[in-house]
Parts: C-alpha cells; structure tokens; sequence
C-alpha cells in the first residue's frame, strides 16, 4: 500500500443505481486536482447482474478521455508506473437502489404502527404492515413475506415485560416464511428485531439460523413511551452496510479498491460535515438520485442525515408523483400538459429507468419532478432532525396516537449554504437551472448561498477523505463545489405587485445598483465566482428579510456562476393558476435557465 | 471503442426454462425426479398453521391477567368446538357467573397471564403448489418443492401487475398496431390469455376480467387505465401480489404503443397453446421482469437458444435497436455509428450518442441510453 502522501493518480467511482460515474484525480505540483470523469450505465439488471461491468466501462470511457492507460485486460494497474494505471482506487455505492422494508408488530395500531413510524423515518418505503390483529390467516403472512423480497424486515411487539407470544408469532411466520434476501439469493435477509426485551432470547431461537438477525432496543417499550431513534439509526446502517453491499457483483468490486467500499450517502455525509466544521456554517446538502433522494444538515453542529427511499428521479420517479400529486407536478411545467400525459411519460422513465430527456420539454418535466422529490425529502428530514436524539419521547396517553412537534434543527434563517448534488442537479445543462430547482424546493429565506457538486464527485471526495483527506478537501474546494450564487429571499408573502423591496449593491470594484423589486419577481444581478458585493436591503413595512417586518438587511455577499438572484415570491410559494406558464417562464428567462423559454 | 451496454429484454423463440416451485413451509413433494407434469399439477403440498384469535378472557370475566389460568376450562393443546366456553368465573349467584366461549374450532394455543388473552388456532389449512409450466421434474428438493423444466418459448414484458395464471393463448387483435377494445372481447375468451396489439383499454380490461379472461399480453396501456385497474396510483414498481382479476403484462411501455413484431408474431404463431405468464416485476437492482412461458411440446431434442448474443457483446454497428424515449418512442432502427465524441442535443446537454436509419430510411441522433437492442 503507497503512502497518502505518495498518491499521485487517484481513480474513484460511484456505483449509483442508474449511472457509474469514475473519476481521474491526479497530483499536478503541490496541488490535487480532479482531471477527467467517464460515466456508464450501472449494470445491475439482467443480462450482466455485476456492477463492475459497468465499472469497467466507466473506466474505459476515462482511458479515451485522459489517454492513461488504466486497465491491463479487466484488472486496474496498480501502482501506477509512468503513463499507465493508478495509485489508488476509491469507491463508493448505492447500486443496491431504495429500501423496501415490511414491518411487523403485535398490534396493527400499536407496535406496528410505531414500527411503521421507524421505517418510514429511516426512509423506507413500506411494503406492507403485517400484525397479529391484521384479520390475514398465517399462511397469507407467510406468503406475503416470500413474495415481496423485501430489504429487510422489522419486527416489534410487547412492550417490555409485557406478552411475548404474540411477536414469538410473527417471528414464528417470518422464520416459516424463511425469506430470501431480494439481492442475491445466497444472502440472509435481514430482520431488526426492536420489540419486547424479555422475548430477545426465544426471538433469536427462532430466528437466527434462518435469517440475519439484529436486535436493538424496544422502539414501543411502555404504551405510553416510543423510543423509535434505535430503530431508524439500526435500520439505515443496515441499509447502507447490507443490502447494498448485496448488488450484484459487489464482492468483486471489493478484491478491487484499495480501502473499504463507502456506501454513496455516508461519502457525501462526511464531506458536509467536513465543509461544516471546517468554516463554522450551517448546511443543508441534498444528493438526488434514482430511487433515493439523502439529505444531510448541519445547524449548530448537529449533523442529521435521512434518506428518503423512495424519492427519485428514475426508479423512485412514479412514488414522487404518487406522493405529491400530479397538480403539484404540473405546476412547475412552463408549458400546458395534461395530467394523462404527464402519468403515460412518468411511468415509461419508471419502466425504463436509464433513459434521459432529449427534448427541451422532457428536461423540463423531469427538473419539475425533481423540484417536487427534493421539496419532499427535506419535508421528512425537517420532520427527523430533531433535538431530541436517542432520546426516549415520554407522550401522555392522550397523544399516544399522534405524532408531537419537536423542535426543529433546520432553520432556514440560519442556513449559510444549501449544496445539491446528484444528476439533475449537477449535470443540468444550464447551471440556473439547478440553482432554479433548489431555490422552488428548499424555499431559502433571507441569505443563503448556492452551490452544486460540479460533475457529482462529493461521494468519491467523501470516501477519499478516509485515506487521503487533505487531497478530498483541495478537490472539493477547487474543482467539486460550483458556487452558484447567493439568494435573497422574503420569508413571508404579500399581494403580487406590490411594493416589496429596495436594493442598493456596492461591489468591490465600485460599481453600484439599486433596484426596487415588488412582490412576485424573481431578478438576478450579476455577481461573478469570486466577486464579492455589499448588499443593502430594505423590505416595504409588510414584508419581512428575518429581521422583522420593514426591517433593513445588510450584508456581505458572494457571487457564483448565476449570480445574486433576489426572490420576492414569497414564502410560502405560491403559484397563481391564472398565469402561471407566463410566470415561470418569466422567472427562468430573469435567471437565463433555458433557451427561447 | 466503449461499448455501450444496453440492456434488451429477452424474447426467445425456444429456450429451455426452469423454474423453482417452492413450499411456503416445508411439506411434501408429492412429484419425482423425471417425472412429466402438467402446468396445473400439484408438485408439493403442506398443512400451514391454523389462524389464530385472540380472546380477551381477562375482560370479559372482568378478572385480573394473571388469574385467567384459574378460571379457565381449557388448557393448552386443547381442542375447542365453536361457541364452546373457555372460561367461567366463579359466584355464588348464577346470574353473576360470566363465560367467555370460543369464536371457532381449533385449539388452545397459548394462555397468556400478562395479557390475559387466549390465542386459539384453528385447524391447519392445506396448501398445494402447482407446477405452473408443463414440463419434465429435474430436481426434488426434500420437502421444499421441485425444479421443473421445460423447452418453451420464452418472452420478457417489461411491466406487469398480478400473479401467475395459465391458460391458452388467444389473439384478440389481428396486427400488433391494432387497439384492444370491449368489442373484441368474447365469451369464448373466458379461461384464456388474451394477446392484444398497440393498446388495451380500460373498458376492454375491466370487460375481460368479467368475463373470465385470465390475463392480457399488449404492446402498451395508458397509465390512467392501469390505475383504474389496480384501484391506486401505483408509485414503485414492485408488483405481483395485486388482486386485479386480471395478469396484464406490457410488452413495450405506457400509453399506445404497437407490440415489437416478433413478440407479436411469436404470440401468434404460438396461438391456442398453453402459456403461463406471471406479471411480477421488481424494477430496480435485482431487476425482476414479467414472463410469458409457452411450452412446446413438440420439437423436442435440445433447446435452442435462439436468443442473439448481441446484448452480450454491446452495441455494434447494424443492430436493430428500438427508441424508448421521446422523440421517437417505439421507432425501430439499426445502428448506423456510434460516434465517440460527446454530442450536444436539444436540451443542451453533452451525451453520447447512437446514429440511427429508421424504417423510412431517415437517420436520426439519440442519446445512447435512450435506445434498446432487440432482435428482429
């Protein structure tokens, strides 16, 4: 094994569960840079059913474009001599696609609906609830396991020292079932056990030599107690460390990197909490995938990161519209479509989930999804990153059934930076587009700066990081994160067109603007990458910036690839109906985000 | 030069097929080791554990859990006849007594004293698996199930919804461009595996399932129609389990789209035998795609796979290729070149292309991931 400080030729990949996306990082005097980048479709699906064709397909791409010499037959050159191979190989993967889990518990409106609560606060999309109580004969249980091929199973029920006969069933049906993992059939499947502690040892019985079992704390230990944060942490790190680690071909891409396999959110994870930690700021990344959409943040130094499984752009692409409507959909597209079209097209990407918008209204359709799956994932991790971690939530009988507000972490006023990643985002031929889309969904108020991952390496700089940090640090800053701008926005709403704010901007080289802005406008002021601005803001008495209403803004602010975009769309946003195709057209011409729009 | 991989979806005129049929718990095989079977033969059959009731003997007899033992007239391992009594307090005054009797007949299972419930289990129901390809026993796995194997000819939707059914193919269409529609379906139909063209609709569907129509074969459906079928709006395509009425398996995608012709053809010429078609479909890594499996019992001697090695190989120049995307979905072409260099299309994006000859002998670019190979 070289020496960090010995690696000149860097090659890493991320195994997504649509694109492999390899990348050159090489050592040019004192300084890192990342140099070339091939990508190829992810060969999960039959007839190859190995993710490192697709790896190796990537590379070759990379060989065309650097002219190095990276691959003697199907195996990487390693150590790297002169103007062949590579000092290092780094991966990271999410090939293994979102996470179906079923859940189980004793009673359907009690343990199983808590179990419930933790598997869709981990991020998985839910199968199915099975439950003592759920009027199903055993053998349809039994069946129902074996059919869906679920990830992974979670089984609760009893609260601690309560029945134990009841959960013992379930594991009874589950171990009779005797399910198979759905990714590699010679793998156990794996079961969370997070039910009564008094039946641990009759549960492992039953079902440790039939199944991968883990046990973790009671998620409903009294009836009046839900202690659900074991759970969920168990549940993603079985995600990351099981399941993906069973896509096709895994095992061999393993013989094949130089330091363990990271899974592709906890790369990006340790990047933004790095980037965090380093400047003192508040983050909020997202990383929008396939079938997954991560969303990380750091506010006060709490970092939470979620998943939300079954929000994506390709196999996840029909949940988005099943979850958030076709109107909310439709009302991001700058052009009439009717809702029956929209649905034939969605489902046809679901089917076909490599395929990519050729025309100009197919990008936009696929960036208006986008717009609803990013809105959503930061929905739930708002809903999970709360202050009370690992903490067992006490409810009094009374809300025992319903969910308590928590206070948040995310705080929008608060945000330095918001960072996305991930194909749409990072690869949307137009870079307004991307600060567009992040703008619609994630509504920042006040100040916020923008960026997006240049070419989506954050999870290759992130697993990096483990060997050689100080090269993923330079890479990043220099060629990984694209300062979009800064965005100003109001954080309440008003009547459209009427007064609303007054900029003056004193650049550095000293020019001036001033502008007055009403209510309903989207405008953009030049402000380069490295420029820097002094920004005056005075809202109308009506309207607030976070400092209260008719309250003055100043601030420093930095440029980017876009600009300063000012949003006086108000918060919340809301579209008119009447004239909405004028209005988005009008926003995406104020930022230049498409062509003759 | 990079291949491009793309994957295509298997449509094989004879292939061998094998395929596990399995217990859900262990039981009997009741098939051996070379043994014919027919589709509809049983090939391994259990007794699954009864369903279990609860009875919340603790309140109704108003007693505290843990003394639900001592008024108890059943124990453990009992057998219990409906509206039997399970259980009476004790009282000097006869209109003070209170029972609990059982909802069914079956056993006692557990007596909990922290709950206060008694789990009764009625008497176990027997399962049969059937081997749903006609075909030759290959493998007996011991109280599991068999492997059954056959030669058949083989063909991948690429999305269906319900489970397995077997039953004679019948056209319901004419041409694979042709719309499947109420008027086409006939009570002769009943018991059998329709194949439709471009289209079925939803009345045709909903007519069809009335009927007696056990499943449908189409080039495409509009999604608005799928979801009156399913009853939601499906959002992961993970499907199988749905109780439709009715196995509906899409050769080609959403909306009218004209059945590949081979598909077609093949379906055609394979018309009044008995196929088994299953419309579960995982899309995602481990990918499980719906199957149409028609059995052949003539030809016999070893199969042969009449499958091109072209998926295998990549994309080369003049391979027949399908769009399957927007501009030109469902177009059939073959490839003219695949140039190297990154390409500008329409929405401005950089992507490597396939130059394409369409049927009219116009060329057109699309992005390389926007293209599939079949064979003709």
């Amino acid at each position: 094994m070289i020496e960090p400080k010995d690696l000149n030729i860097i090659l890493a990949t991320d195994c997504g569960s649509t694109t492999t996306k390899a990348i050159l990082i090489e050592k040019k005097g004192e300084e890192y840079r990342q140099t070339y980048r091939g990508e190829s479709p992810t060969t999960v699906e039959s007839p190859f059913e190995d993710v490192t064709r697709g790896a190796l397909n990537s590379f070759t791409e990379l060989e065309e474009l650097s002219g190095r010499k990276i691959l003697d037959g199907e195996k990487i050159i390693m150590p790297a001599r002169g103007d062949e191979g590579v000092d290092v190989y780094v991966s990271t993967s999410s090939a293994g696609g979102g996470l179906q889990m079923m859940v189980a518990g004793a009673v359907r409106s009690m343990s199983a609906e808590s179990a419930q609560r933790a598997a869709l606060g981990a991020g998985a999309i839910v199968t199915d609830v099975i439950a003592s109580n759920d009027k199903r004969l055993p053998h349809e249980r039994i069946e129902l396991i074996r059919q869906h091929r679920p990830d992974m199973i979670l089984l609760s029920g009893g609260t601690d020292g309560g029945t134990v006969s009841h959960v013992v069933e379930l594991a009874e049906h589950i171990a009779a079932a005797n399910p198979r993992a759905r990714l590699g059939t010679t793998f156990k499947l794996p079961v969370l056990y997070a039910g009564n502690k008094d039946a641990r040892d009759t549960i492992r019985k039953v079902l440790e030599e039939r199944t991968y079992l883990q046990i973790t704390e009671n998620l409903r230990p009294s009836l009046e107690a839900e202690n659900l944060m074991p759970a969920r942490q168990k549940i993603q790190d079985l995600f990351l460390e099981h399941v993906m680690a069973h896509a096709p071909g895994y095992k061999k891409l393993m013989t094949w990197t130089s330091t363990p396999i990271m899974p592709t959110p906890a790369a990006v994870g340790v990047i933004i909490e790095n980037e965090a930690r380093r400047h003192g700021i508040s983050i909020v990344g997202v990383d929008i995938g396939g079938a997954t959409t991560d969303v990380f943040s750091v506010f006060d130094g709490n970092f939470t990161r979620t998943v939300s499984a079954n929000l994506g752009l390709s196999y996840s692409i029909s949940n988005v519209l099943a979850e958030t409507g076709a109107e909310n959909v439709l009302r991001w597209i700058p052009f009439n479509m009717g809702e029956a079209d929209l649905r034939n097209r969605v489902k046809n990407k679901m089917i076909r989930p490599t395929t990519i918008p050729q025309l100009q209204g197919e990008l936009q359709m696929e960036q208006a999804i986008a717009r609803e799956a990013l809105r959503l994932a930061f929905e739930q991790h708002k809903a999970l990153a709360v202050g009370l971690k690992g903490v067992q939530r006490v409810r009094d009988i009374s809300e025992t059934f319903k969910e308590v507000k928590e206070e948040g972490l995310v705080n929008m006023l608060k945000l330095d930076l918001l960072i996305g990643s991930g194909g749409v985002l990072s690869h949307a031929p137009r870079r307004p587009q991307a600060m567009l889309m992040l703008i619609d969904a994630f509504l920042p108020e006040g100040i916020t700066r923008l960026g997006v991952d240049s070419i989506f390496m954050m999870p290759h700089l992130g697993v990096l990081s483990s060997i050689q940090p100080a090269a993923a640090q330079e890479v990043f800053e220099k060629d990984c994160l694209v300062p979009l701008g800064t965005c100003l926005a109001i954080t309440n709403t008003g009547r459209w067109g009427e007064k609303c704010l007054e900029i003056k901007l004193n650049y550095t080289d000293g020019r001036k603007t001033e502008d007055s802005i009403p209510f309903g406008e989207l405008r953009l002021y030049p402000l380069g990458p490295k420029e820097e601005a002094e920004l005056e803001a005075h809202p109308a008495r009506s309207f607030d910036l976070g400092k209260g209403k008719g309250h003055a803004l100043k601030s420093r602010v930095t440029g980017g690839v876009v600009g300063l975009v000012v949003d006086t769309r108000g918060r919340p946003l809301n579209i008119p109906k009447n004239n909405r195709i004028e209005l988005l057209k009008k926003w995406a011409n104020a930022l230049g985000a498409y062509p003759n729009s | 030069m990079t291949h491009a991989y793309t994957p295509g979806l298997r449509v094989a005129e004879k292939t061998t097929i094998r395929k596990s049929r399995v217990l859900p718990l262990p039981g009997e095989v009741v098939v051996k080791k070379g043994d014919r079977v027919e589709a509809e033969s049983v090939v391994a059959r259990t007794e699954l554990p009864g369903k279990v009731f609860s009875v919340n003997v603790a309140g109704r007899l108003s007693i505290p859990p843990g003394e639900v033992v001592k008024y108890m007239l059943k124990r453990e391992g009992d057998p219990v006849e409906k509206d039997e009594i399970l259980a009476e307090s004790k009282s000097l005054f006869a209109w003070l007594k209170a029972s609990c009797s059982s909802p069914i007949k079956g056993t006692v299972e557990t007596i909990s004293s922290i709950t206060g419930q008694v789990l009764l289990r009625e008497p176990p129901q027997p399962i049969e698996v059937r081997a749903y390809i006609g075909g030759g026993v290959v493998e007996v796995m011991e109280k599991e199930g068999v492997v059954v194997e056959t030669t058949a000819t083989f063909i991948n939707g690429i999305f269906g919804v319900g489970g397995e059914v077997v039953g004679p193919l019948e056209l319901g269409v004419s041409s694979p461009e042709e719309v499947l529609e109420p008027k086409g379906i006939r009570q002769e139909h009943a018991g059998k595996i329709l194949v439709a063209g471009s289209l079925v609709t939803w009345e045709a569907m909903d007519k069809a399932r009335n009927m007696g129509v056990l499943g449908i074969v189409t080039g495409g459906v509009y999604d608005e129609d799928l979801r009156s079928l399913l009853g939601y709006d499906l959002g992961v395509a993970v499907t199988g389990s749905e109780k439709t009425g009715l196995t509906l398996i899409l050769t080609e995608g959403f909306s009218r789209i004209n059945m590949a012709k081979k598909t077609f053809e093949l379906l055609q010429a394979r018309r009044g035998r008995k196929a088994s078609i299953n419309g579960a479909t995982q899309i995602r890594a481990g990918v499980v795609r719906p199957e149409i499996i028609i059995p052949l019992t003539e030809g016999g001697g070893a199969a042969l796979e009449t499958e091109g090695p072209l998926v295998e190989t990549g994309m080369a120049v003049g391979a027949m290729v399908r769009v399957i995307r927007e501009p030109y979905f469902g177009k059939i072409g073959k490839v003219k070149s695949l140039p190297a260099e990154l390409q500008t299309i329409e929405t401005e994006a950089k992507v490597r292309v396939v130059e394409i000859t369409l049927a009219d002998n116009s060329t057109v670019v699309i992005p390389r991931a926007n293209v599939e190979m079949i064979q003709l």
